[in-house]
């Protein structure tokens, strides 16, 4: 756990350093087998989460659906947000041990603050933490 | 159709210490619950004697779970009906060929391109000897079976981080390890540092053993000479006349090799369910899907979408919709309802079962798994490489290349698995792509492997399960926790409800776990008709 804060830490340390342009063409994406690499909310989203919400936050239907999180009024409470990042439910698996809190948090707020949606509270990896 | 083998480690060590500590006995009972002592409980075609008076069963899903309920519930004399939401039968029991769609959730519609005769299983693609219940209905309704190759001593292993990043042959990496690990045994043996475990006249033993094991030469070393090369192969092969004596090849350095972690790929094959002997149907897995649908077809309504399971005192109601026809409910009855849907779907459906096996249905995800079929314009790796069939496997986000088993020394096209990962981030990353992202995301790993894929290469298809639209999913990823809390629950009858498909059985993602779990269904749904 703390081996791999650090090499996250050092990571996002050494973005920081970087030229911009370079800092925005690195792709964390296929960064590490057991983990996700991307911090941000968007790139979460972009490498994980459109995979079944879709890249608009569309949600797609067939025989059964992946909700829309578009205008979503259940990401009204932060809390189930994050209860369904990291321990899952029904078509939803649990990602809470490929995330860091920080990214727990990071996605749940871009999502709950995005595609229509405008909840200002935001959560932070405190919180994320307390559901582990 | 997990190749993970941390669980499997974390698991064989536990049942050391339950071995070590409360004999064999309390062993059994811990495997048993633990779902490993078991191999496949089919002991031969299902009998359902005695009169079934009649009784309706309506199935939901025409996967293999369904189809054999189906064939062997009307033969033991039910009225049986099946619903499908996909407009063919077999569920992930699939194979793609040239002239196939395939339209992903969120719309994307990929047109297979491959060559007249290819294929490639986006779902299961190996029966293990001992999947006894594939293997019957395979000889019952004639399915052609050919060899699986799943290990290839002359494939590839591939770290990008080890041996300058340049793929080393399984051959040489298993002979390596094992006789680095041999010979360091053997010296701890020499210095008399197992005294304590091991008797002295099993000590020559073992020493005998180690050298027989691992390849060592007379002073139990391993390296350079002709004793390791005749495992791990030479620098140059024995040949004819003047050029008859081999070369010995020299070993990888033991610290390279613990740090590449190529190790943990050697053991793949060492698993139960990856034991040789293994097979595939000849011309795809679907041949399988379609064996079942040649009995059953007159039973099914396909592309019916479930939107509710109703049950009472008299009997099961299902509400569907045909998904040509959409917003129009329609409805079947009978006195029993066998679903077989997958839990991500049925979780959101509306369906009248006790809390307990609700709680189930909502509680097992399912994993991502992406598969990629390509086409390539040679087999450039039997003819350049010598690689006939079998797995490499990379650390890259591919994870794997398996070689088709079939079709050998053909001079034109063919198609492998360019990738496969079931599990982890890179799947989920995988399913997050497009599809032409994808197929050109395993081009450039597989070029790491393979320089020939650049020029070779000429088109491909993949499947992320999260995005299959009758699956959501590609197997429920059961935890030894959520089997003891939830597992029985989702296997008991509910009313006149009850459940089948690989998520209940202990043989996840394998078609022989829809199959138990189908038939031990019936036949607990049978005993209970019979009691009227």
């Amino acid at each position: 756990m703390c081996r791999r804060t650090t090499v996250a830490l050092t990571l996002a340390a050494s973005l920081v350093g970087m030229p911009s342009a370079l800092a925005q063409s690195a792709d964390l994406r296929f960064g590490n087998p057991t983990r996700f690499m991307p911090q941000s909310g968007e790139a979460l989203y972009a490498a994980v989460c459109q995979g079944c919400h879709m890249p608009a936050g569309v949600g797609a239907v067939g025989a059964g659906a992946y909700p829309a999180l578009t205008n979503n009024p259940r990401l009204a409470v932060a809390g189930h947000a994050l209860a369904m990042v990291v321990k899952g439910r029904k078509g939803m698996p649990p990602l809470g041990s490929l995330l860091n809190d920080q990214q727990v948090a990071a996605v749940v707020n871009y999502v709950r603050t995005h595609f229509g949606n405008d909840f200002r509270d935001e959560v932070t990896a405190t919180d994320a933490q307390a559901l582990r | 159709m997990s190749e993970r083998d941390d669980t499997t480690m974390r698991r064989r060590d536990l049942l050391a210490l339950v071995g070590t500590a409360a004999g064999g006995a309390a062993m059994y009972r811990a495997m048993s619950s633990l779902g490993l002592a078991a191999e496949s409980t089919y002991t031969g075609p299902i009998r359902l004697d005695g009169d079934a008076k009649g009784a309706s069963v309506l199935i939901l899903g025409a996967g293999l779970a369904g189809m054999v309920a189906a064939y062997e519930l009307r033969k033991a004399g039910y009225r049986v009906q099946v619903l499908e939401y996909n407009n063919r039968a077999g569920g992930r029991c699939w194979s793609l060929r040239g002239g196939d769609t395939y339209t992903e959730l969120g719309g994307a519609t990929q047109r297979c391109e491959f060559d007249s005769g290819l294929y490639f299983n986006p779902g299961p693609w190996r029966i293990p000897y001992h999947h006894h219940g594939v293997l019957d209905y395979c000889r019952q309704f004639n399915v052609a079976l050919e060899p699986f190759i799943q290990v290839n001593y002359n494939a590839w292993l591939h770290s990008q981080r080890a041996f300058d990043g340049k793929p080393q042959r399984y051959r040489q990496v298993q002979a390596d390890f094992n006789g680095h690990v041999a010979e360091l045994l053997a010296k701890a043996t020499s210095q008399r540092k197992l005294d304590a475990a091991v008797t002295l006249e099993d000590q020559e033993i073992l020493l005998t053993a180690l050298r027989n094991w691992g390849a060592l030469d007379e002073n139990y070393a391993y390296k350079t000479n002709l004793v390791a090369s005749r495992r791990r192969g030479y620098d140059k092969d024995p040949g004819g006349g003047l050029a008859g004596p081999p070369i010995p090849s020299k070993p990888l350095a033991l610290s390279d090799l613990l740090r590449s972690r190529m190790w943990q790929s050697l053991i793949v094959g060492s698993n139960y369910q990856f034991q040789t002997t293994l097979f595939q149907p000849v011309g795809g897995m679907d041949m399988i899907a379609r064996a079942f649908t040649r009995q059953v077809s007159d039973l099914i309504r396909f592309n019916a979408k479930v939107t509710a399971i109703r049950q009472d005192a008299g009997g099961v109601t299902v509400v569907y919709e045909d998904t040509g026809d959409p917003g129009k409910p329609l409805r079947a009855t009978a006195d029993w309802c066998l679903c077989t849907i997958p839990l991500p779907i049925l979780s959101q459906i509306e369906i009248n079962v006790g809390a307990s096996m609700q709680n189930a249905i909502d509680a097992v995800p399912y994993a991502p798994a992406v598969k990629i079929g390509l086409q390539f314009k040679r087999r450039f790796w039997e003819q350049d490489d010598g690689i006939y069939g079998g797995i490499s496997y990379t650390d890259l986000p591919i994870r794997m290349i398996g070689y088709p088993c079939t079709g050998y020394g053909d001079t034109g096209k063919a198609v492998l698995l360019g990738a496969y990962e079931i599990f982890g981030t890179y799947a989920y990353e995988f399913t997050s792509l497009s599809p032409a992202e994808r197929v050109a995301k395993a081009v450039e790993d597989g070029s790491s492997i393979h320089p020939q894929y650049g020029r070779e290469f000429e088109n491909g298809i993949s499947v992320a399960w999260h995005r299959n639209p009758s699956v959501l999913g590609c197997e429920g990823n059961w935890t030894d926790e959520m089997r003891k809390q939830h597992y029985e629950n989702l296997c008991a009858i509910d009313g006149r409800i009850l459940l089948a498909g690989e998520h209940a059985s202990y043989w996840g993602g394998w078609q022989e776990g829809a199959i138990l779990s189908s038939l031990d269904a019936i036949g607990r749904l049978h005993r209970r008709v019979l009691a009227g």
